[in-house]
């Protein structure tokens, strides 16, 4: 099926805009990458993660994908770099990088 | 055969929506408009018409209202003056740019402050910018036909944009005179059923409406929005010379009255072009004077080319302003004539006046004092005053 970011991207000329911005299509914001205006990215330790999984619920953006029960890595093209997760996490396992 | 009435300027519109029979009117009373949605609630509960009428709590969430009800697939509408209007300003702009054929009556009158209840069109001279196409009337059966014609306007596929259809407060709100209507079936034929291609509530289509747009989108948004305004002109006329076949009334982007030798000419929008009239007759038969008048009809989109022509041959051009925009130099009609003259090299002298603030009388013989002073400008080619006032009191 076709997508509407295969349509209309930062590239499209204003004739290809849909009118009114409408969107026919839904959950787009997958596609539209938030990620960008971070500015400390959290990283994980996956060594002193426990799974206890208290930074999952927390996270604003859902940028923290849980699979069967485990948390996976960040979703780093949703996530703002807030650092909600980092506080709550017993652990240390999460750290929050503003060098790179 | 017509249908002979006599009807104040709100009636008409009224009488217009009741024939029309729209989904959805969410409105909230204000001077001088408040009878509008008065009589088509009267019409809804004599059950005359169905339409859905929403009793909101501001006209902020009327205009929301009536955004969601178009949004959703309704042919929507709402009704307002002044400060009602200016409550509504964030959703002016949402209603033309989320592309909704929605039509607002609007009954103009002045901006507060001071607070005032009479005609003037600093409300919608403010909303100039809004992304709404307005459409102005001379006289109640002026306002009728315009709202006749508004929603072709506003639904038509090349166009879909809001459309307001201005009158002036009290001077023809509140009037009564002789109107021809037309007759129900040739209303609805004219009119017709509104098909929206795409709606919320449609049963299989998904779709979301007015989302946010980062500066990779928006000037591409706003372009497009452009586009649809200069489509419109076409439509405009389109629609008016469907209206004149079913009528005889001819409209176009203004009325040039007594134009085609004229010497000196007068611009203005509404009601004043009336007695502005009545003053080119007579000084046409006392004197000779070759003078006329351009009445605007339709201020969004606004008619510059058109405009430039119709004063080509003109010396000398008193652009008439019933609102300020404090810029300290002329009002807003006064500066878009003045550029569109400009910009197709005519030679005409140019003055500014305001006049009618917040209701302010303007007679036959100050519009002949106006001609007086252009036939002066166009012999001496000297401005000694560019912006002036009608009627205003000086010590």
């Amino acid at each position: 099926m076709e997508k509407i970011q295969d349509r209309i991207n930062e590239q499209s000329p204003w004739q290809q805009i849909t009118e009114g911005n409408k969107i026919f299509e839904p959950a787009t914001s997958r596609a539209f990458c938030t990620g960008e205006w971070r500015t400390a990215a959290p990283v994980w330790d996956r060594e002193k993660c426990r799974q206890c999984l208290l930074c999952t619920p927390v996270c604003p953006d859902s940028s923290i994908p849980v699979h069967e029960g485990k948390r996976e890595d960040f979703d780093y093209d949703h996530c703002k770099g807030c650092g909600i997760c980092a506080r709550v996490c017993p652990f240390d396992a999460i750290r929050m990088d503003d060098k790179n | 055969m017509a249908i002979r009435e006599r009807l104040s300027g709100n009636e008409a519109v009224a009488y217009a929506i009741k024939q029309i029979n729209p989904d959805v009117m969410p409105a909230f009373p204000i001077t001088p408009s408040t009878e509008i949605p008065q009589y088509v609630a009267a019409y809804i509960a004599n059950g005359e018409i169905d339409t859905e009428f929403i009793h909101v709590e501001s006209e902020h969430s009327a205009m929301s209202a009536t955004i969601g009800a178009s949004a959703a697939g309704a042919r929507a509408l709402t009704a307002t003056s002044s400060c009602g209007m200016a409550l509504m300003w964030e959703e002016l702009y949402v209603a033309a740019s989320d592309r909704l054929p929605i039509v607002l009556a609007l009954v103009n009158r002045a901006l507060s402050g001071p607070i005032n209840i009479n005609a003037d069109h600093s409300d919608s001279m403010g909303a100039r910018d809004s992304g709404w196409i307005q459409i102005y009337a001379e006289s109640n059966q002026e306002v009728y036909d315009n709202f006749l014609q508004a929603y072709p306007i506003a639904e038509h596929e090349k166009v879909h944009l809001p459309v307001m259809v201005c009158q002036d407060g009290f001077i023809t709100s509140h009037g009564v005179e002789n109107i021809l209507l037309v007759e129900d079936d040739r209303v609805k034929a004219f009119v017709g059923e509104y098909e929206p291609q795409h709606y919320l509530l449609h049963p299989t289509q998904r779709m979301a409406v007015g989302p946010y747009a980062v500066s990779n989108y928006y000037m591409e948004t706003k372009r497009a929005q452009r586009q649809a305004m200069l489509e419109a002109k076409q439509v405009i006329l389109d629609v008016a010379a469907r209206f004149e076949e079913m009528t005889g009334r001819r409209y176009g982007f203004f009325e040039a009255y007594r134009m085609e030798d004229a010497a000196c000419a007068i611009v203005l929008i509404g009601s004043a072009a009336g007695t502005c009239k009545a003053a080119v007759d007579h000084i046409r038969n006392t004197t000779g004077k070759k003078v006329g008048l351009i009445k605007i009809r339709v201020f969004r989109p606004f008619p510059e080319e058109e405009l430039a022509q119709a004063l080509a041959g003109v010396e000398a051009v008193a652009v008439l302003d019933r609102s300020e925009m404090f810029s300290g130099t002329s009002g807003p009609l006064g500066a878009e004539v003045r550029a569109a003259m400009y910009q197709a090299r005519c030679k005409a002298e140019v003055v500014n006046y305001f006049y009618g603030l917040g209701g302010r009388d303007i007679t036959v013989s100050d519009f002949e004092a106006v001609y007086d002073g252009l036939e002066t400008l166009a012999r001496t080619h000297e401005v000694t005053d560019m912006y002036r006032y009608i009627g205003l009191r000086e010590a």
